[in-house]
Order: structure tokens, then C-alpha cells, then sequence
């Protein structure tokens, strides 16, 4: 039971990592808590469902096809929000409410489109084959989702540490203007990263529609609740901390659902989220230090 | 004369309610932006105060005014354990904070059978009418251009100008940006009371993100500059998707659309213009 319990918090903990990765690559290099981030996820769970269902895709096509339109569509909402008010340097705030305005907007435009109905992949992509490992239950699925996951984590911690691109992009995170002066294309390093940030939030949203083979418009919304959670208990911008908090939030809310009360599962995150904040604001590791006022 | 005014109140009596509760509530935003910070709790703020006021009226006949102080009270609290950790650090840190309060409550309403419930709270009796609304509306409105147009005021600049200057300069800031913040809490609860006792019904899911963008949307096409900009915005947007009710349906759509275009093209709002301080040379 426990065993159980512990492969389901893993499995979650791993989607809670991927989809906070994102996020906090997107605050530490590009310097704004971008709130319509969540909106990429429930694009790449919408694409991946369409992508199945006509134009016939297997799922392990479906999951690059959809994270790469999230992150195309992640490109363009930067372009257009963030853009400007990077160019005018204006302050934190104003970029934090352009894109809870456009997180309303968005979110408004795809219910209007998709309406709140939960819909569901078509039956063929589950073949329904589980595993049974010493009493275990393990689904095909959910290891296509923890493969992935690993491939992807372990790629992204590749490229930003041993490859030219990677140096540009951590010194973009480090100073800006500095970085442009040594050379690098800032302008292109920028729409990168919004690219690989939306492309992870977008398979994400493929995997957690898979799990849970839920779909509306704003699960997005609710994942956003553990980003900030896991982001936070990471340490904001810290790469290492969030892939960690991500499981721990993971397992804890399996554990909580299994052994407290299963509505109580949603609120662990916010729970880990104002510990955090009162008794250490800067993270798991605090090795960034927190930006204080 | 007076029984045409009568007919006129009674018809948009919902209209004119929801005009003085969002004007108070647009002014709830607007303290905490007024110090350059940004909350995305004022919908759950509200729906505690809402909570607060119909419980205590409804199940132990606690008299209207003191369920009243009860809805400040309670959310204002809320904020103090939210904003004392969250205010030392950046300004980012109380946006995450506050936006998850919303759902946390939201599944507490739900799953607390004592308040309903999913199905909300029924029956709360009437006792919010035109003079409560107003007459709190106008108290507030008041205080806040009071305050605006004192020292009080120019520190609250100050810090949204430039909040390491501020510091420098003396304003005692971890100060006013918690009473900030309480403050906010406390008129955004008074407002869920009010919209609790009009309309007799709450329930846990009204106070979602979606309302919370909301509020914020008035303060920000009103602008900021004096208290005067948020009711002016609360106004037109509670006004006009009556008035134009095609526009009812996109309502989410507009409000969501006027954030994004203000901040990047209007970033005064309507009314950018500031209140002169009080005697002040000329």
C-alpha cells in the first residue's frame, strides 16, 4: 500500500518537476513571473487531444508535436506582451499584471472555444497494458511519462551545462546587458527560452492528461497552484530545486490523499508554500539568494 | 416624483448595488498598488468576509454592524499572516502568495458542511441596502483621499516609485506595506459582506481567480493616481456590460483584454492625475 502510494507520489512528483522546470527557467533567465505560463500547459494537453483523435497520431508523436506548439505559441505571447515592456524597461509589476490579464483573456477565448466540458483521449491510445511488479501496478503510460520525463530533464540540465547555448542562456539569467556586450544574441536567446519553457509546459499538460485522461481549459489554472508552490520550496530560478520540490510535493500530496483526507490534496502545496515563504523564503538550497525589497 | 425614483431603484436595484460594492472593492486594490505592490487575493479576501458576516448573522443573529467588524477583521488577519512573511521579500512573492489563497479557500468552503458546503449559504437576511453601501463607500472614499493627499500618502508614492529611495529617505516600509495590505483586506471583506447581504446566497465558487482578475482590471483602467480612478473604473466596467449587453458574454474576455492594453499602452489609467498634498505651497 505504502509501496503504492509512494510509485503514484513519484510518478506525479515527476509531471510537478517538468512543469515547474519550465517556470523557473522562464523566471530566471527572462526575470518575469510569466502567469500565462499554465495556459501553455493546457494548450499542450488540447493539441496532443487533437492531435490523437484526428489527425491519428500515435501518443509518443503527439507529445513533441503538442510541447512544440505550446512553445511556438510561447514565442509569440512573449513577442507580444513582454516584449514591449522589456524593451521599456518598465517594472516588475506591470509585466506581471500583462500577463494575469492575458492568462483571463486566453483562458476566457479557449472556454468560449472548447467550453469547460471534461473531455478524454480517444480509447486507442491506451492500450491499457499495466505492469504487475511484486504486487505493484504500473501502466504503460505512466512509464512512457516518467521515461520522458527523465529524457527531458536530463537534456535540458545537459544543454544549459556543457553546451555554448546553455553558457548563453546562464548568462543571460546572470546580467542581460552584460551578456549582449560579450556577444551573445539576446533577442534569440529570449525567444528560445520561451520556447523551451512553453514546450515544457506543454508536455506536462500532455502527461498529466494522460494520467488523469481529464482535458478542460482550465487545468491549467490548478497546475499553476503547485508551479508556485514547487518554485517556491525550490527557490526561485533554481533548477535543481525545483525538479526536487516537485517530487516532494508530489509524494506528499499522494500521501496526504491516501492517509489524511483525499480533498485535502489540493491544499498541501499551498500549505508547503507560506511555511516556505514565513521560515525560508529562499528555497530548499538557498543558493539564490531570495530578491529582497 | 419620489415614486419614479422608486420605480428607477427598484428595477436596477442589483445594477446599483453591485456598482457601490465594486467601487469598494476597486478601492480595496488600489491601497495595495498604491504602495507598488500587486494582490491577487482580494476576490478571497472578499469571499472571507462574506463567509464571516452570513454565518455570524445567519446562524447566531449577531447583530448586522458587529458581523460587519467580524468581516473586516477576518480577512485582515488573513492578510497579516500572508503579507508579514511575503513583504520583506520582492514583489513577486506576494502575487504567488495571495493567488493561491483564492483556491485554498475555495476548498475549504467546499468541504466545510457547517457553511453549506458546495451549495453555499442561503437565506442570509437583507440588511445591506443603499445607505450601508454608500454610506461605506463614501467613508472610504473620503479616508483614502484624506490619506492620499497627506504624508501618509507621499510615503505610499514614494515606495512605488522607488522603494530602495523610499527606505533610504526614512519611510519605514515592512510598516506600510503590512498596513497596506490589512487595510485592503479589511474594506474588500466589508464589500463581500455587503454583496453577501444583498443578495442573500454566497457560495464558495464566486470568489475565484476570475473575480480577483476582475477587481484588478477596475483599478488598472481607472488608474491609480488617486483613489478616484478605481470607482471611476469599477463604474464603467460594472455599467457597461448592462448597458451593451452583447458584451455580457465576453465579459471575462474584456476585462482580461483592457489589463493587457492598459498596462502596455495607458499605464495613468483614465484618471491619471494625482491629488495636490495638503497645504502645500503652490
Amino acid at each position: 500500500m505504502l509501496a503504492q502510494q509512494l510509485l503514484n507520489g513519484i510518478l506525479a512528483g515527476s509531471v510537478y518537476a517538468l512543469f515547474a522546470l519550465g517556470f523557473t527557467l522562464m523566471f530566471g533567465v527572462l526575470g518575469v513571473i510569466n502567469l500565462t505560463y499554465g495556459f501553455y500547459f493546457s494548450t499542450g494537453a488540447f493539441v496532443a487531444l487533437h492531435a490523437t483523435r484526428y489527425l491519428h497520431m500515435q501518443i509518443w508523436e503527439a507529445l513533441p508535436f503538442a510541447a512544440a506548439i505550446a512553445g511556438l505559441i510561447a514565442i509569440v505571447i512573449d513577442e507580444l506582451l513582454l516584449g514591449p515592456l522589456r524593451r521599456a524597461k518598465a517594472p516588475e509589476l506591470s509585466s506581471l499584471m500583462v500577463t494575469l490579464g492575458a492568462t483571463l483573456l486566453l483562458y476566457s477565448l479557449m472556454t468560449a472555444w472548447f467550453t469547460t466540458d471534461i473531455r478524454r483521449f480517444p480509447p486507442t491510445v491506451f492500450d491499457g497494458g499495466a505492469f504487475e511488479i511484486q504486487g505493484l501496478r504500473i501502466t504503460l503510460s505512466q512509464i512512457l511519462i516518467v521515461a520522458a520525463v527523465v529524457s527531458i530533464v536530463g537534456g535540458l540540465a545537459w544543454l544549459l551545462r556543457r553546451t555554448k547555448l546553455g553558457l548563453a542562456i546562464r548568462a543571460l539569467a546572470e546580467n542581460d546587458d552584460v551578456a549582449q556586450l560579450m556577444g551573445v544574441n539576446v533577442g534569440g536567446v529570449v525567444h528560445l527560452v520561451s520556447f523551451i519553457s512553453g514546450a515544457l509546459g506543454g508536455a506536462a499538460g500532455v502527461m498529466i492528461g494522460l494520467n488523469y485522461n481529464a482535458i478542460q481549459p482550465y487545468m491549467g489554472e490548478s497546475m499553476m497552484l503547485k508551479g508556485f508552490a514547487v518554485i517556491i520550496l525550490g527557490g526561485l530560478g533554481d533548477i535543481r530545486g525545483a525538479v526536487l520540490a516537485g517530487l516532494a510535493l508530489g509524494i506528499l500530496e499522494t500521501l496526504t490523499a491516501g492517509y489524511v483526507a483525499s480533498s485535502m490534496k489540493d491544499a498541501v502545496g499551498f500549505l508547503l508554500l507560506v511555511l516556505t515563504l514565513w521560515f525560508r523564503p529562499v528555497g530548499l538550497f538557498g543558493r539564490i539568494a531570495a530578491k529582497r525589497a | 416624483m419620489t415614486h419614479a425614483l422608486d420605480n428607477f431603484l427598484f428595477t436596477y436595484q442589483s445594477l446599483i448595488y453591485a456598482l457601490g460594492i465594486n467601487s469598494l472593492l476597486a478601492l480595496s486594490m488600489y491601497v495595495v498598488l498604491a504602495i507598488g505592490q500587486l494582490s491577487l487575493g482580494q476576490a478571497a479576501f472578499m469571499g472571507l468576509g462574506a463567509y464571516a458576516s452570513a454565518l455570524l448573522t445567519a446562524k447566531f443573529a449577531i447583530p448586522f454592524p458587529l458581523a460587519l467588524i467580524a468581516a473586516a477583521a477576518v480577512p485582515a488577519l488573513l492578510a497579516f499572516v500572508i503579507g508579514a512573511p511575503t513583504l520583506r521579500l520582492s514583489g513577486v512573492y506576494l502575487a504567488i502568495a495571495t493567488i493561491g489563497v483564492g483556491e485554498v479557500l475555495r476548498i475549504f468552503y467546499l468541504n466545510w458542511d457547517y457553511a453549506g458546503g458546495a451549495l453555499g449559504l442561503n437565506g442570509i437576511p437583507e440588511e445591506a441596502g443603499f445607505v450601508w453601501i454608500f454610506g461605506v463607500l463614501a467613508v472610504a472614499l473620503a479616508g483614502f483621499a484624506a490619506i492620499a493627499r497627506s504624508r501618509i500618502g507621499r510615503a505610499m508614492e514614494a515606495i512605488r516609485a522607488d522603494e530602495a529611495a523610499a527606505g533610504v529617505m526614512g519611510v519605514n516600509l515592512p510598516v506600510y506595506k503590512l498596513a497596506a495590505l490589512v487595510v485592503s483586506a479589511a474594506v474588500a471583506g466589508v464589500a463581500g459582506a455587503f454583496n453577501a447581504h444583498v443578495s442573500s446566497f454566497i457560495g464558495p465558487n464566486e470568489y475565484g481567480f476570475d473575480a480577483a482578475v476582475t477587481i484588478l482590471s477596475f483599478a488598472l483602467l481607472g488608474g491609480i493616481g488617486s483613489p478616484f480612478g478605481p470607482v471611476l473604473g469599477a463604474l464603467v466596467l460594472t455599467a457597461l456590460p448592462e448597458v451593451l449587453r452583447p458584451l455580457h458574454d465576453y465579459r471575462l474576455v474584456i476585462n482580461g483584454l483592457i489589463i493587457v492594453c492598459v498596462v502596455i499602452f495607458l499605464p495613468g489609467g483614465l484618471l491619471p492625475w494625482r491629488l495636490s498634498r495638503i497645504g502645500a505651497p503652490r
